[in-house]
């Protein structure tokens, strides 16, 4: 094939701009305002995201960071009292690239007042079903999908319990690992995750209190977090928060990731002043989700790769 | 010691794990929504040919194994080792009967072979693909019978047996397929 020649398919890219024209009519017709955030400004706290610098671009020369996503933006927005608000766009995150990784990819980011978790689940079902056609929706929660899947407890189970969970599961890893949560992410990414959304649109919720992200604790159940994510064929498409919107809270956490990020021999950022500044100020109780729309194409078209459905 | 990153890593890509050379078959980078990046990847141990899935961190350095391909010239089998040479620079290489496995029953004196090598041993031996071999043991040739089908076994000059065409003669050349073990033609001279 000629070099010029985009490997995706004009046909392709034709549906794809079929199902992005179909998103924003599903915004419109709930009166969710379409929004366009910077995509230079700060970079993101977690550690497991790189923000790729660009310099030279802040006013008098500095640096700024291409968004991981819209989210520290957009909560300034809601702090601003924007109401409902939706932004799709490019983000960037260094270091992903594979099949269903790009580190150039396109997020559809959305917030609705007023609405927790399991209300936004609903919602995102009705998206994902309007671009890839209607399927039964299923919830399930982190701890029964690790114990149906895994036959593991995730929220109770020690490192001793986990390590064995991913050895009966035939996952092999090439270093010492430590830390529960690096269990629990191997199992999600290995075994759960591509057990979910097969026939269904898959919601996994309560996640454990540590890696709760931005989403508030459920006070419920402590030991978990108000996230949750949607699985369809496999893929995760959606990650989604009832979010946090305490800005001592929010504080804390940053703080966490930056001691994380020192002892992962990260660059360790400064906390970005005006989302805490827009927390203290007030954003209204809300739910938030970020959903990858190259995978959401790819599901929708059959695709078997991200290179299918991407122009690039 | 030479080591890749986890995003060097590609199909064919030969990295050491415990202790063993491998090459990677297939590499998938796998992440959780939220949370730490891996690469799961298929690797063919080089000295055994098993296929196993390992998983690393993303960013994590891995150990290369210092393995290359070279055609070498079977020189001959002293009944432990199967000797090799360099047609280029004439260095000679002995490898173990396990590095040559199953392929020895293609061997022919003079035939060029690929051969693997780790930290400048043989690991793998492969025969040519075809190799002329003359029958040394079959069954008289039925005159005539040009159709080929049925056909009866034939005893090569390496040891090999296959099947060949009903009018075949001991002491007829045969160009065999080794990958297949199948008899193609005559060989022409």
């Amino acid at each position: 094939m000629e070099v010029w020649r985009p490997a995706a398919g004009l046909e392709t890219l034709r549906r794809r701009a079929m199902i992005l024209a179909e998103i924003r009519r599903f915004f419109a017709g709930r009166g969710v305002l379409e929004v366009q955030p910077p995509t230079l400004g700060p970079p993101a706290m977690d550690p497991a995201l790189e923000s790729l610098a660009v310099e030279g671009v802040a006013p008098g020369g500095g640096r700024r960071w291409l968004q991981t996503s819209p989210e520290y933006a957009m909560k300034r927005l809601l702090a601003a009292g924007s109401g409902d608000i939706y932004a799709l766009g490019p983000a960037w995150r260094g270091g992903e690239h594979g099949r269903w990784h790009r580190v150039e990819f396109t997020l559809l980011e959305w917030y609705r007042i007023g609405f927790d978790h399991h209300r936004l689940m609903g919602e995102v079902a009705e998206l994902a079903a309007a671009a890839c056609g209607p399927r039964p929706v299923e919830r399930i929660s982190y701890r029964d999908a690790f114990l149906r899947h895994a036959g593991v407890d995730p929220l109770e189970a020690d490192e001793n319990d986990l390590a064995a969970a991913v050895a009966r599961a035939g996952v092999s890893p090439g270093w010492p690992p430590s830390g529960r949560d690096t269990y629990l992410d191997l199992l999600l990414s290995h075994v759960i995750g591509p057990a979910l959304g097969h026939g269904a649109a898959t919601f996994l919720y309560g996640f454990p209190a540590s890696q709760a992200a931005l989403a508030r604790l459920d006070d419920a159940d402590p030991r978990t977090a108000r996230r949750f994510e949607l699985f369809l064929d496999g893929l995760e498409i959606a990650n989604g928060y009832h979010e946090l919107t305490d800005a001592d809270a929010q504080r804390r956490r940053f703080e966490a990731e930056r001691t994380e990020r020192r002892f992962l021999g990260l660059p360790v950022y400064e906390p970005d002043e005006a989302l805490l500044a827009a927390l203290e100020a007030g954003i209204p109780d809300c739910a938030g989700v970020a959903l990858g729309v190259d995978r959401l194409v790819a599901v929708a078209l059959g695709a078997r790769s991200l290179a299918e459905v991407r122009f690039e | 010691m030479a080591t890749y990153s986890t995003n060097e890593f590609k199909g064919g890509l030969k990295i050491m794990l415990d202790g063993d050379p491998f090459t990677i078959v297939e590499n998938e980078f796998v992440k959780p929504g939220k949370g730490q990046a891996f690469n799961r990847v298929k690797v063919r141990n080089l000295k055994t040919g098993r296929v196993i899935d390992k998983t690393f961190k993303s960013g994590e350095s891995v150990e290369a194994a210092d393995v290359i391909e070279t055609e070498l010239q079977y020189l001959y089998n002293d009944g432990e080792f199967f000797h090799f040479m360099d047609p280029q620079s004439f260095e000679q290489k002995s490898a173990p009967q396990a590095a040559v496995g199953d392929g020895a029953k293609w061997l022919k004196e003079q035939d060029i072979c690929t051969v693997i090598l780790w930290n400048d041993e043989p690991l793998s031996v492969e025969p040519p693909s075809f190799v002329d071999l003359k029958v040394v043991e079959t069954d008289p040739g039925v005159r005539g019978d040009t159709s080929g089908g049925g056909g009866k076994p034939a005893k090569l000059e390496t040891g090999a047996v296959v099947r060949v065409p009903l009018f075949i003669e001991e002491g007829e050349v045969l160009r065999v397929d080794t990958r297949k073990g199948e008899y193609v033609s005559r060989a022409k001279e």
